[in-house]
């Protein structure tokens, strides 16, 4: 083999190639050297003048935010267009001295400075920053009159957000602020950072920041001439903006102003979501707050005031209060027996009032017990010792199953919020969860004690209203179960063309239909001889209910009586809702905090609601509450 | 009795024996511009020239060390450095941190390191003493071996994605294979094949990939983002003029319009301060960098330090060529330093460990041809 090996040969074929290689390396720098002779002789002129003054401005045109509207076409979310005095730092030497005598030409109020200032303090270093917003046309007039005493201050025309219904939906809506370095991450990640430049608002919760990217638009340019003072002389090119995307909501405003209305003073939230899409109808938590606060910068003041208000008006309950679902919980209970074989609707257990659990005794509401109970009574009546049983039965894990197949215990995935930031993922207990969730392994144990109470939807159990809705609207809708969402479609400006949000149903349960109606007609039995049955009189359609009361803390020994204790300490009240029942247009899920019992605070609110969206019936104010339904009926 | 002057003296030549002169000077004087550039880069802000400084007294140290040990060493080295190399990058990949979207290093508990830098010895090292051990019985395959030992790191390096230290890392290899004798018709045919596959590259690549592309082609298209760099260097270089602005004197460097401007874009800040003259003095420097390596490895006895020495020197050219061609706008804006110029610690190293590889390979062959 070493026969044709040439030692020699290879020796020359290497210095062969190294001359090769030498001319090669000769040839590229030759291309460089001619590159740099191009650049630094030939075109030496026009890149003198262009350094010279580096005069030729790139200007971004921030593009106008893409609009937000109801069901019907109503705005919710809008831009205008108004005057701004700016400063651009870096042009001028002393702020203090300019602000002041510009003061003496136009008005400028303590706040202004405040504001002038935190944002000089946030500010990259270039930009230039409002010292005054929405200047009037005799404003505009006298600073042109006097702008040559002021290099460094213009006039802008800037583009305000505003939400023409004030408070009404704000947690859906969400709002914009000005960009943080968190912001700015998030930007990056996307990168985004070209098409930014000059925008200084971005979404900061709600649909707002969800859609950022779909609201924001294309940014344009415009390549101007400066003068050494940094004005602009001229125009050399103009790259139009390209609007943001609108979105076309599912939500009714008009059903939420109502809603919004019905709970008074009350704190709450309610959720109610058309079964047959997953499209959100009314989405509420209260009390809200007015979103335009936060356009222009929120003043300290009022943040603190929101923040640190008691009744905590930013934290949106319906997406981020979990709570115990409570009697609402066992129409699914019910269900999740009849799928599993461990239950048949005329099976009947005797009620005594209690049920012994080793050494404990869980006590069902109504003294002396229901007696015989079925399935239909066990919901109708609200009776918790059937479901102690039940629980018992079924054991935690055949139940988490059964509750995270309809979405309890996980995020909805609703379109508010950024990722999943928007929302509570709640609690469905399981012997999994609580291995996780505890550190020491005495605690990591599931005891079989613990299973009885998450029967009647208390315990561990927790869950957000949305949760609730979606659980309503896929009982409702048969088991075919959507992700919950309030942007039908998304018209894209460029195109022209709607993008549908959300079409296809996310996963179909296939419970057996007779399961279904059981459950169905037994909440119709609610409203119409049980707890709801005095919210829903003389409905013209038919409806089905449940009420609930999630206990805030347990007073021991002591028999709860609700007019005897502070109204922070009162039980929440609950209650869950679908009609009509032949072909279901609206499903909801309310709580009302410290409400009480759910048929004296929540179901009045949903009969407003239904009478408002299946019927047209726009009501007077608040839904009262029914202390008559107290006396009526205190089992749920 | 003891001589100390002769003991002295004998220490001091010991010392300097493995030492290459010409190579020594022309990598000082080329370094004697980076520092220079450097303090115009940085003078008027975070100022770098003192640390710059000590980062050449490093890497001064390690060639010298490196020089002393003889090619047989090294060659010992090769397959450890590559295995640990590879294995260092699968690490990257499995359990690298992301720093600015990249995923290029590995936490080590106490400190994080750039797998990626050490290949780029590695490559050549190892490349080359698998061609030395199959000298003999040299066949086809052996270079189809060769092209998977080179694909496998550099697959890896460019999906963290580090397209500079790849084209790197590649480049190193492929020089190796070119050495030792790779055939021309394979050559062309592999730049015919990619010649022609290009129009359905361009359809597999990402939207922003190909932008970027496009940008280069032309930076207009998106001035306010990959475009806004190459620009603006392009300005300054064109506005040097033949003879510069002056030293200090860059108007485009010290009113910030250079980005990155003492590391990747530092050829804007001299080429607009020292002009045309300067830019031909520079790349005549690298000419002679490059020839005496060239020289070095005509010179090598052996078929390792052959293809070592070769693949070295043309890794040099390879830096200052792709770092001059993107900032002067030519070639496609990757993260590849101007060699001994651009501030920074770990590449200073990595192009001193070459040097020192080079003088190793020449002060050593006559002891290997006895």
């Amino acid at each position: 083999m070493g026969d044709f090996h040439n030692p020699e040969g290879d020796q020359e074929r290497f210095r062969f190639r190294l001359g090769f290689a030498a001319i090669a390396v000769l040839a590229a720098f030759g291309i460089l050297f001619g590159r740099f002779v191009y650049l630094q002789i030939l075109q030496h002129d026009y890149y003198r003048t262009r350094a010279e003054d580096n005069r030729i401005a790139l200007i971004p045109i921030v593009p106008n935010r893409g609009v937000i509207t109801d069901r019907n076409g109503v705005v919710l979310a809008r831009n205008y267009s108004a005057f701004t005095l700016e400063i651009t730092p870096s042009r001028v030497s002393d702020l203090e001295a300019a602000i002041n005598q510009l003061g003496e030409i136009i008005d400028i109020q303590p706040k202004d400075r405040k504001r002038f200032k935190r944002l000089l303090d946030e500010a990259k270093n270039f930009e230039s920053i409002p010292i005054r917003t929405r200047l009037t046309d005799e404003e505009v007039a006298k600073f042109a009159a006097h702008r040559y005493r002021f290099p460094g201050v213009e006039v802008k025309a800037r583009l305000f957000r505003q939400y023409p219904l004030g408070a009404t939906a704000s947690h859906a809506l969400g709002y914009i602020g000005r960009i943080t370095d968190r912001d700015l991450e998030w930007i990056g990640q996307r990168e985004q950072e070209a098409n930014y430049k000059g925008t200084d608002h971005i979404g900061k919760t709600g649909l707002e920041q969800h859609y950022e990217f779909e609201l924001h638009g294309q940014t344009g340019y415009e390549e101007v001439e400066i003068d050494a003072g940094g004005r602009a002389l001229r125009s050399l090119k103009r790259i139009p903006p390209v609007s943001g995307n609108n979105l076309a909501l599912t939500l009714d405003v008009k059903l939420q102003e109502i809603t919004e209305k019905a709970f008074g003073d009350r704190k709450g939230a309610l959720v109610a979501i058309d079964p047959a899409n997953g499209g959100v109808l009314a989405l509420v938590s209260t009390p809200t707050y007015d979103p335009n606060l936060f356009v222009d910068g929120i003043t300290p003041d009022n943040w603190k005031e929101l923040n640190d208000h008691p009744s905590k008006p930013m934290v949106n309950r319906a997406l981020n209060g979990a709570y115990p679902p409570g009697s609402t919980f066992k129409p699914f209970m019910a269900l999740a027996a009849l799928e599993a074989g461990k239950r048949t609707p005329g099976q009947t257990i005797h009620d005594p009032g209690f049920f012994n659990f080793g050494n404990h005794t869980f006590r069902d509401d109504k003294k002396g017990g229901h007696g015989s109970v079925d399935m239909y009574k066990s919901i109708v009546h609200s009776c918790d010792t059937y479901y102690y049983l039940l629980a018992n039965d079924m054991g935690i894990d055949a139940i988490a199953r059964f509750m995270g197949s309809i979405g309890l215990g996980q995020r909805t995935g609703v379109d508010i919020g950024k990722d999943d930031s928007g929302e509570s993922k709640g609690i469905l207990p399981s012997q999994e969860w609580k291995r996780q969730r505890f550190k020491k392994p005495e605690q990591q144990k599931w005891y079989a004690g613990e299973t009885i109470s998450i029967g009647i939807g208390q315990g561990y159990n927790a869950y957000t209203p949305i949760q609730l809705a979606q659980a309503v609207a896929t009982l409702a809708n048969d088991g075919v179960m959507f992700r919950p969402h309030l942007v039908h479609y998304i018209k894209d400006t460029r195109s022209g063309e709607k993008r549908i949000v959300e079409p296809q149903p996310m996963r179909s349960l296939n419970w057996k239909p007779q399961n279904v109606e059981v459950i169905k007609r037994a909440m119709v039995g609610v409203n119409k001889e049980g707890t709801g049955a005095r919210a829903f009189a003389g409905a013209p359609y038919e409806s089905a209910g449940k009420t609930g009361t999630a206990q805030v803390f347990s007073l021991k020994g002591a028999n709860y009586k609700e007019s005897g204790v502070k109204k922070e300490l009162r039980d929440h009240a609950l209650f869950i809702a679908f009609a009509p029942v032949d072909k279901p247009r609206i499903a909801l899920a309310i709580l009302v905090e410290n409400g009480g019992f759910g048929a004296q605070s929540a179901a009045p609110i949903a009969r407003m609601v239904f009478d408002y969206y299946l019927l047209g019936k726009v009501p007077a104010g608040a839904a009262n509450e029914d202390a008559a339904a107290v006396e009526d009926d205190n089992d749920e | 009795m003891i001589d100390f002057v002769g003991t002295v003296k004998h220490w001091g030549r010991q010392s300097v024996a493995h030492l290459d002169a010409p190579l020594l000077f022309i990598a000082m004087a080329i370094m004697a511009v980076g520092l220079v550039t450097v303090h115009s880069a940085t003078f008027d802000g975070n100022q770098r020239m003192a640390s710059q400084a000590g980062n050449m007294g490093v890497a001064l140290a390690i060639m010298w060390f490196v020089s002393r040990l003889p090619p047989q060493k090294l060659m010992r080295l090769a397959v450890p450095l590559y295995v640990v190399g590879v294995i260092l990058l699968v690490g990257v990949f499995l359990f690298g941190i992301k720093v600015n979207g990249a995923k290029r290093w590995l936490p080590l508990g106490f400190t994080r390191i750039q797998p990626s830098e050490i290949m780029k010895i590695a490559m050549p090292l190892m490349l080359a003493w698998y061609f030395h051990k199959f000298e003999a019985t040299l066949r086809w395959k052996h270079h189809v071996v060769a092209a998977l030992l080179l694909v496998v790191p550099f697959a890896l390096i460019a999906k963290q994605p580090d397209l500079g230290t790849a084209i790197l890392v590649g480049a190193a290899g492929f020089y190796v294979i070119f050495f030792a004798g790779l055939p021309w018709k394979v050559i062309f045919g592999l730049a015919a094949a990619g010649a022609a596959a290009a129009p359905l590259l361009w359809n597999v690549l990402h939207d922003y990939q190909r932008k970027r592309i496009l940008t280069l082609l032309d930076p207009t298209t998106d001035p306010l983002g990959a475009g806004y760099h190459i620009i603006q260097a392009t300005i300054a270089i064109g506005s040097g003029g033949a003879v510069g602005k002056g030293y200090l004197n860059g108007t485009q460097t010290h009113l910030e319009f250079i980005p990155e401007k003492h590391t990747d874009f530092i050829f804007a800040v001299y080429s607009e301060e020292w002009g045309l003259i300067g830019n031909g003095f520079l790349l005549f420097l690298y000419t002679l960098l490059v020839g005496r390596g060239l020289i070095i490895a005509a010179a090598a006895p052996t078929l390792f330090t052959r293809l070592l020495a070769g693949a070295i020197t043309l890794i040099f050219f390879t830096y200052a060529f792709v770092n001059m061609g993107m900032v002067s706008g030519i070639l496609p804006v990757v993260g590849v330093p101007l060699p001994f110029v651009s501030y920074g610690g770990t590449a200073l190293v990595t192009l001193f460990l070459g040097i020192g590889i080079l003088m190793s390979i020449h002060t050593h062959r006559m002891l290997v041809k006895k």
